[in-house]
């Protein structure tokens, strides 16, 4: 019974590993739960799952595997779903079509059992419960999507606290998966991408210089100190501004600050839709105080590592025709500035917020990405994570 | 084993799950992970242990410069070479120069100590895979001395993290694992009760709707937590806030002494925002 538990959470996606396995069963075999299976499903989860974003599924699995041990426990005999519920939320939520096509299926009690049915019938299959009934449009729980997980969210949890079990709560659902996108998150992603240098004031006792000089000095102590280390990682981050990009904003914002104070090297500066003969640094002084782009590729050395970050969804002159640009007239095409960028910083990643299912769509991400040599990734942070990554390989 | 169940202190609401998951942990005399919101009492909950079980209580604060090698041991080579040109006796021997860290403390300890290691996602990312041999057979080797230090019993370990960091697999193996749920309306009420014995029945139903009303505000950069809650109802006692100044406030403007509950300007500024917006459509 709990073999087949542990691969059945396996096959739902949690990392479970013998050990950890091992570890519960040597708990239960040193009776730190009593018989009880409330305190067995609590020492289960902190013992096997070791991320809250897995406690929804574990729940689910708990849920169907031991489904009839419950009931062996006196105190949650009684804890089946009352069918009371469901009746009486139908009642306040069911419109009258909808009550004559429960009719239609052979009444209330029909209905239900069909539906218990697909309920275990889909246990295999799906990971998250709620995907089923999301899907369900065209069979007849579709109409009233109820599964009674659905039902038993119920506000006052606290009155029906004793009659549901607890993994059926699944209190958890909503931390699965829902990794929020602060700048804390990416300033941890980039963080990765550091190179430590020692720089600036001596502050940190040098030891083997120590050493090596009081030994030189005739035994006379002779302290040597050397500065601290500190991340000497150069960047250069353009960002595409305006248009388009307008939608991505916020994730924009974020990469934004949270780079800013990671770097202590970082450049930035902003282009339109593709990389032309001028970048700007103030958006709104744009036309005003241009940068000329020869003049970045000459001031800024090899050693940067260079981040662009837009959506690259334009009309595809704008990548190979002179001129092309909507914005100005460009003497050289959007792929030869590009090619040159990528010549003077060989550390290159394309970042772009457009989600990545969309990119096959669009000629000019292809071209792009071709461009880049498929150095372009999503931004976000399994995105990032991947592009640092390269950007650390090719160091 | 039955005296050392912990379940909870008369200054410390444990739900039944983490009660488990400290017993799991200390009958098997494996490290405790805790994460939670931050405020939800994980660095507290060592201390409570500690002091139901009435054991010696360690704390290894972790900072980001902090290498797992301190925890263990740290070889004060600078006084050694000054005690040689001093000419002092006890340069003979190595021994007296190594400085026993937090974890060689909990090794040594004579009775069973509860060692919290708090927020070990602010160190480098190496740091918890560092610690893993140690942690695991409870035992490390002095190479100075060429001794090694095991554990008398082992130690309780607790550990806490606010999510930073993502911590090895590795290591979260040989963790049991515990994640401090937001406590209900029901636990929380119990919590600050215990907190404050003598609160007015009104005022703590009124306080917990307007701090959960908050909680729900959408778009929330920090959301007020357990420890700002405690805060802000021995403000508002300080003070001598009627209840019904929580409740009439409630629609109109924020409500009093907000500072304890918000923490940063944003907030405050969507929190009036949104405000002003419910005003305006109900006028």
């Amino acid at each position: 019974m709990m073999t087949d538990f542990f691969f059945k959470l396996r096959k739902a996606g949690i990392p479970v590993t013998l050990t950890e396995f091992l570890t519960l069963l040597e708990a239960l075999s040193q009776r730190v739960t009593a018989h009880n299976v409330e305190e067995f499903y609590y020492l289960a989860r902190t013992a096997l799952v070791k991320d809250e974003r897995h406690y929804d599924r574990f729940d689910q699995v708990f849920g169907s595997h031991f489904k009839g041990l419950a009931t062996r426990f006196d105190e949650l005999a009684g804890a089946t779903v009352p069918l009371e519920w469901l009746h009486k939320l139908a009642e306040l939520t069911l419109s009258d079509e909808d009550k004559q096509l429960i009719e239609a299926m052979g009444g209330w009690e029909k209905l239900m059992e069909t539906f218990a049915q697909r309920m275990a019938d889909q246990e295999g299959r799906h990971q998250g419960g709620n995907k089923w009934i999301g899907t369900a449009g065209t069979s007849p729980f579709g109409a009233y999507g109820y599964n009674p997980e659905g039902i038993r969210i119920g506000q006052d949890a606290s009155r029906h606290r004793r009659a549901v079990k607890v993994w059926d709560r699944r209190e958890f659902r909503n931390l699965d998966d829902t990794v929020e996108l602060g700048t804390r998150n990416i300033k941890v992603a980039l963080r990765r991408l550091r190179r430590f240098a020692r720089e600036g004031a001596a502050q940190e006792l040098d030891l083997d210089d120590t050493i090596r000089s009081t030994a030189r000095n005739a035994g006379y102590l002779d302290l040597k100190m050397v500065p601290e280390r500190h991340n000497a990682v150069k960047v250069l981050l353009f960002l595409d501004a305006g248009g388009s990009m307008d939608d991505h904003v916020q994730a924009c914002e974020e990469l934004f600050s949270a780079a800013r104070s990671e770097f202590k090297h970082l450049e930035y500066f902003y282009f339109h839709n593709m990389v032309y003969e001028g970048l700007w640094k103030d958006n709104r002084r744009r036309y005003a105080e241009k940068t000329d782009t020869l003049m970045a590729l000459r001031t800024f050395g090899p050693d940067y590592k260079l981040i662009l970050v837009g959506d690259a969804t334009m009309s595809p002159y704008e990548v190979t025709y002179p001129g092309g640009s909507v914005e100005h007239f460009n003497p050289e095409a959007g792929d030869v500035w590009l090619k040159r960028l990528l010549t003077a910083w060989p550390h290159a990643i394309w970042l772009n917020p457009q989600p990545q299912n969309r990119w096959s769509y669009v000629p000019s991400i292809q071209m792009v990405r071709e461009l880049m040599s498929e150095r372009m990734y999503p931004l976000t942070l399994e995105g990032l994570e991947q592009g640092i990554r390269t950007l650390q390989r090719t160091r | 084993m039955s005296e050392s169940r912990f379940r909870g202190t008369d200054r410390y609401v444990v739900t039944d799950d983490l009660m488990m998951a400290v017993n799991a942990a200390v009958t098997l005399g494996r490290p405790l992970l805790v994460k939670g919101e931050p405020g939800t009492g994980k660095t507290q909950l060592a201390e409570e242990v500690a002091q139901a079980l009435n054991r010696p209580f360690i704390q290894w604060h972790i900072k980001s410069t902090i290498k797992a090698q301190q925890g263990l041991y740290e070889y004060d080579a600078v006084s050694r070479l000054r005690d040689s040109q001093l000419g002092e006796a006890r340069v003979h021997d190595i021994g007296n120069y190594i400085v026993p860290g937090k974890l060689w403390e909990a090794f040594a300890s004579e009775t069973q100590p509860v060692l919290l290691i708090d927020e070990i996602d602010k160190a480098d990312i190496e740091f918890p895979n560092d610690l893993l041999l140690e942690l695991d057979r409870m035992e490390f080797y002095v190479y100075e001395t060429r001794q090694v230090i095991k554990a008398r019993q082992r130690p309780i370990i607790i550990i806490t993290s606010n999510n930073e960091k993502e911590l090895p697999d590795a290591f979260l193996r040989r963790c049991f694992f515990h994640y401090i749920r937001f406590p209900d309306k029901e636990t929380m009420e119990q919590i600050v009760r215990m907190h404050y014995p003598g609160l007015k029945k009104r005022l703590l139903s009124e306080a917990l709707e307007a701090f959960f009303e908050i909680r729900e505000v959408p778009g929330l950069r920090k959301r007020p937590s357990t420890s700002e809650l405690l805060d802000w109802i021995k403000l508002l006692v300080a003070e001598d806030i009627p209840p019904e100044a929580l409740r009439g406030d409630q629609r109109k403007s924020i409500p009093p002494l907000y500072g304890a509950l918000l923490k940063n300007e944003q907030d405050v500024h969507l929190f009036e925002r949104l405000l002003f917006m419910s005003r305006r459509k109900k006028d």
